[in-house]
């Protein structure tokens, strides 16, 4: 019995081990990871970004490459999940890719920057967003090419406060790493302004229902709601609000600025205010990088794929730049040198958040988002 | 008359095809797309002989494979080309002294090879699995041994995870300062973990000691829902939402180790975790315990009926159990070095739960390879991309409609009055 | 007072919504003791055809009630065409198997159901056109109650008298009553069962479509994602009640929405699942077999 026990574990085992494939060196190549959500229910945010940075890398390549080396891209998925985010990073690292453009997700991130910290290998997400990552100094090797959530949270809280002149707000969120973090940072900055956050609570995601809830928002008697979170609760929570009556400002965060949340919501989506990546769509290099996409796929470009193409063309330009792959010198050159980018000129800071590349409040006008001055 | 049976089957697949084309028809062949509030219908008519031509073929073979199945399943369970290789595996062990030295070494030379020939990446994903392999075991216990079906083993796992994490949390940052290496806590969270599950095990299922059946599952479901919400909401001790970050990896006699090098050094500590584990769980499986358990599976009233104390084996299941998820928690955070509530869902005691039935409920060998094809199986079909889910299920319907007692079912050993003086220790009663 | 009362009400529309799936849900288990995992695909489906053919015929001119009509309709069928397809494929086959392989292939189906969608619908949220029916004389009290509240309210209670009519006083019934008993015992007296559970899949599949429609009017979206929430509050409430029981799943349902929306007024909706969880336990505790199952006596 014990003899079966261990044979049959071995042969299973030694099965995994002809699974094994080999993987060569590049030869002269410089390689560049893609990481994040290629499959599953948030693929959506994850694939935009490895098509901008293949279009950035095409065209570098059809220019002769950077300093006669082609750039080669190997493209992990990682669902958002930390767990697949530690394999999917241990697979780029044993590919020896010098940076990585991603990951998507917060919480992919920060599992996956436990081996890119060690490693050496630059990261450079173009929508992780939670303020730590850059803030706490833990990773040295962490860029971003979007604001971090903080400076989303301050922009929402001056605007309920010098624009609508809010004195009372209710503050709701889904329990998630993204939205609880930015409902954290409102209720923080509102409070030091003077404004009372009458009710703090979390709502299950996916939940039929939000009218006890709502009926605690009208309860409360305040004057207007902040959700921080996604736009499927948020169209549920607008519509049953507007139901019931209570029609005060809904001020949220870039994750109800996306077009499907007015789909959804349909009339009741009118008047909601929602910080987002500030419209460079008018940049004549986010029109080229938009047409390109077009052309090359076929499609509209999906969420962050313009900060992904800035992500690539600023990795690519600090390269080129410090003239060799060396971990410090390319560092040094993102934190010195600006790009052009469809995001704008932008450079890094000390902490490795973005430069000349900010937030701006929306408001849904007749079934579209418009940026408010 | 054997033409005939062939032309029904395929008059009957025809039919199949048809019904095939109508169930699917709205899903398949209409797209919905909803503009301004108004929905409308694109027509993808290309579909409908892709789906004829897939439910005709897909009928017969099914039809052929079920025969297949039940044929092989009124011969001689014996002879079954599983059972025929075990069998034949450990005859030949029992004949040839040297294989028998030989094989295991080779086996343990591969096992210990392994991570030093395949990449970081292949290495990871391996531990994730032997990670999984020990939750299984221990889920194993539970209900292979038990019979008790728990919903909410994620939670015990958690409790791992997040007592490692913690006691990082909370005292790592002081210990760096003291000058003391952080990643030691590893070393002494293992143990510890592994208690505060068992804890956890008991004070939960002292409630549920009366309940059975599905009312147990639907407890413990409830039980490792609010575990994951507590640990959400209470964000001061546990950091919430965002979780646990920067977890250390273990020590390693002071040096620091590349990830590489890590991944391979918790390779090894989770390889001998497993054998310790799989040691640990035949030794329970063949001790006055073990065969309690079994009894109280088998039928809780007769096992009463026999003077076996029902309330203390159920608290010794849940204990155990608990214990095995705890370690595995540990691991986990270990190796991702993060760790977030949302790592510990139903969804992963689901999934444990699959491993233990897919691989044949109570059979260790079993367990293992169902866990290894659960786990392994989803890393390289990463190339089907967004079909991987769709044909992940298929196949455990498949698996599960083909081999209903799991891939390795568990064989009860045998006790034969053998009549030529016997050479096996199984052999005398 | 007036607070109290919205709660109340909140919590009823929640209990009915919970109570339209718990109904198709406690009525296959009651009958062959399957966790029915799959419950909430097919609720999904329901609502994802009806949204199809509601698309299509409205953009073929008709009228909204007629469309309404219709769509249900052709949902119910597809649903129920659904639920006698897996039985057949899934089940079936594992009937006398160990039954934690049934809930394993129950699971395998959920998954495939719920990709088989994204995959050839879309894995975007979609907003829900509503064709029900605006009630006027709710004008009055619209803050309180909209119409379509009050349609799953009334189409929960017709249910459930449905249900129990059909269980207790017909030829059918009694047939679901024998095999859920005793399947042998049941076929040596004469009751055809392949066609008795096919027939309680197709029943319970029809009420998954019916609450799809309503629910996902009333949500305003649907996603290929939520049967699996819906399928897990729906079980919980079943297993409040008593699982096999048609009051029963009623009033856990009831009994569920009201903990969760007092529960969310009162304390915090951070713990909103957990009040609801706790419930459960505390009467799982005190009355092992829920609020009105049936104590049956085991035997060797």
């Amino acid at each position: 019995m014990k003899k079966r026990v261990l044979v049959l574990s071995g042969v299973l085992l030694a099965l995994s081990l002809v699974l094994v494939g080999c993987q060569g060196g590049g030869g002269g190549s410089i390689k560049i990871g893609v990481a994040g959500a290629h499959s599953g229910d948030l693929a959506s945010y994850g694939l935009p970004s490895v098509n901008a940075a293949k279009l950035v890398v095409k065209e570098i390549n059809e220019k002769g490459g950077i300093n006669g080396r082609k750039v080669e891209l190997v493209v992990e998925d990682d669902q958002c999940k930390p767990e697949l985010a530690t394999t999917a990073a241990s697979k780029l690292v044993s590919n020896k890719v010098v940076a990585v453009i991603g990951h998507i997700c917060s919480g992919a991130t920060k599992s996956a920057l436990g081996i890119y910290k060690d490693s050496k290998v630059i990261t450079i997400s173009p929508s992780a967003t939670n303020p730590p990552l850059t803030q706490s100094g833990e990773y040295p090797n962490f860029f971003r090419t979007i604001a971090p959530d903080d400076a989303q949270a301050r922009l929402a809280v001056t605007f309920i406060a010098e624009k609508l002149g809010l004195k009372k707000l209710a503050v709701l969120h889904d329990k998630g790493d993204y939205g609880k973090g930015f409902a954290e940072l409102v209720k923080q900055f509102a409070e030091e302004r003077g404004i009372e956050v009458a009710l703090f609570e979390g709502v299950n995601p996916g939940a039929p229902d939000y009218s006890a809830v709502v009926n605690k928002i009208g309860n409360a008697k305040v004057d207007g709601v902040v959700w921080g979170g996604y736009h499927p609760e948020a169209s549920k929570l607008v519509q049953q609000m507007r139901e019931k009556g209570i029609n005060v400002p809904f001020i949220s965060d870039d994750g109800v600025k996306d077009n499907t949340f007015i789909e959804v919501a349909g009339k009741y989506a009118e008047g909601v205010y929602a910080t987002g990546p500030t419209d460079t769509t008018q940049n004549p290099l986010a029109i080229k990088a938009i047409e390109d996409h077009k052309k090359e796929f076929g499609s509209e470009p999906g969420a962050f794929f313009l900060n992904a193409y800035a992500a690539t063309q600023a990795l690519l330009n600090a390269i080129a730049k410090a003239g060799t792959t060396d971990y410090d010198k390319v560092v040094a050159a993102l934190r010195s040198e600006y790009v052009e980018t469809p995001l704008g000129n932008i450079s890094f800071d000390e902490k490795g958040d973005v430069i000349g590349y900010g937030f701006s409040v929306f408001q849904v006008q007749n079934g579209k988002y418009v940026e408010l001055k | 008359m054997k033409q005939n049976g062939i032309l029904k089957d395929i008059a009957q697949a025809l039919l199949q095809g048809v019904w095939f084309v109508f169930l699917l028809f709205p899903l398949l062949v209409m797209k919905v797309s909803v503009v301004g509030g108004v929905a409308s219908v694109t027509f993808r008519w290309t579909n409908i002989p892709l789906v004829f031509v897939a439910a005709v073929g897909g009928s017969l073979l099914w039809r052929w494979a079920l025969r297949w199945n039940e044929q092989k399943g009124a011969r001689d369970p014996e002879n079954s080309l599983g059972v025929r290789i075990q069998n034949g595996v450990s005859a030949f062990l029992k004949q040839n002294r040297l294989a028998r030295v030989v094989l295991p070494l080779l086996l343990i030379g591969a096992l210990l090879a392994y991570p030093l020939v395949s990449g970081m990446y292949h290495t990871n994903v391996m531990i994730s699995a032997l990670i999984y392999v020990i939750l299984a075991l221990g889920l194993n216990i539970v209900v292979g041994l038990g019979g008790l079906l728990n919903l909410g083993y994620a939670a015990f796992f958690a409790v791992g995870a997040y007592t490692y994490g913690l006691l990082w949390k909370h005292t790592g940052p002081w210990l760096a300062q003291v000058g003391i290496d952080p990643s030691w806590l590893f070393w002494i969270s293992l143990p510890f973990a592994g208690l505060v599950a068992l804890l956890f095990g008991v004070l939960l299922s002292l409630p549920v000691l009366r309940l059975r059946g599905d009312y147990l599952a639907i407890i413990t479901l409830a039980f490792g829902e609010i575990f994951r919400m507590v640990l959400q909401n209470s964000g001061d001790i546990t950091g919430g939402a965002t979780g646990i970050s920067l977890i250390p990896r273990p020590w390693f006699f002071g040096v620091k180790l590349t990830p590489h090098m890590a991944a391979i050094y918790i390779y090894y500590i989770t390889l001998s975790l497993v054998v310790f584990t799989i040691f640990v769980v035949r030794r329970i499986e063949n001790s006055r315990v073990g065969r309690a358990l079994e009894a109280m599976r088998e039928d809780e009233i007769a096992c009463e009926a026999m003077g076996i104390d029902l309330v203390k084996n159920k608290l010794i299941t849940f204990a155990l159990g608990a214990f095995w998820a705890g370690v595995a928690g540990v691991l986990l955070a270990a190796q991702t070095t993060y760790i977030n509530p949302d790592s510990f869902t139903l969804w992963e005691s689901i999934m444990v739960l699959m491993a233990v039935v897919i691989g044949g409920t109570g059979s260790i060998p079993g367990v293992i390879a169902g866990t290894l094809v659960l786990k392994l199986l989803p890393e390289y079909f990463r190339a089907l991309a967004q079909y991987r889910m769709l044909l992940y299920g298929v196949a455990m319907i498949i698996v599960i409609l083909f081999k209903s007692d799991g891939l390795i079912p568990r064989r009860r050993t045998e006790y034969r009055l053998e009549q030529e003086g016997s050479t096996s220790p199984e052999g005398h009663l | 007072m007036e607070y109290f009362l919205k709660l109340l009400l909140s919590g009823t529309t929640k209990g009915s919504i919970y109570a339209l799936i718990a109904l198709g849900y406690t009525m296959v288990y009651g009958v062959i003791q399957l966790i029915n995992f799959a419950h909430g695909e097919i609720y999904m489906i329901g609502g994802f055809t009806a949204l199809i053919f509601g698309g299509f015929l409205y953009s073929m001119g008709l009228p909204a009630p007629v469309v309404l009509l219709i769509s249900v309709i052709l949902a119910i069928v597809y649903a129920a065409s659904f639920g006698f397809t897996i039985e057949r494929i899934a089940y079936r086959p594992l009937r006398n198997k160990p039954r934690l392989s049934a809930l394993i292939s129950a699971i395998g189906i959920s998954i495939v159901l719920q990709n088989f969608v994204l995959l050839a619908q879309t894995e975007k949220y979609l907003a829900y056109p509503s064709y029900l029916p605006d009630l006027p004389f709710l004008q009055p009290v619209k803050q309180y109650i909209n119409a379509t509240q009050f349609i799953i309210l009334i189409v929960t209670a017709l249910i459930m008298v449905f249900l129990t009519m059909l269980i207790k006083y017909t030829r059918i019934g009694k047939a679901m009553r024998a095999t859920a008993q005793d399947k042998d015992m049941a076929q040596l007296v004469g009751v055809n069962i392949n066609q008795v559970i096919s027939i309680t899949f197709i029943i319970g599949s029809s009420l998954a479509a019916i609450g799809g429609v309503l629910i996902c009017s009333y949500m305003g979206q649907i996603n290929y994602y939520i049967g699996f929430i819906a399928g897990i509050k729906a079980f919980v409430a079943a297993v409040l009640g008593g699982i096999g029981s048609i009051p029963g799943a009623v009033l856990g349902s009831f009994v569920l929405g009201w903990t969760e929306s007092f529960g969310t007024g009162y304390l915090s909706s951070d713990y909103e699942d957990a009040f609801a969880l706790l419930i459960l336990v505390l009467i799982l505790t005190v009355k092992p077999e829920g609020l009105l199952g049936k104590n049956q006596k085991q035997k060797v």
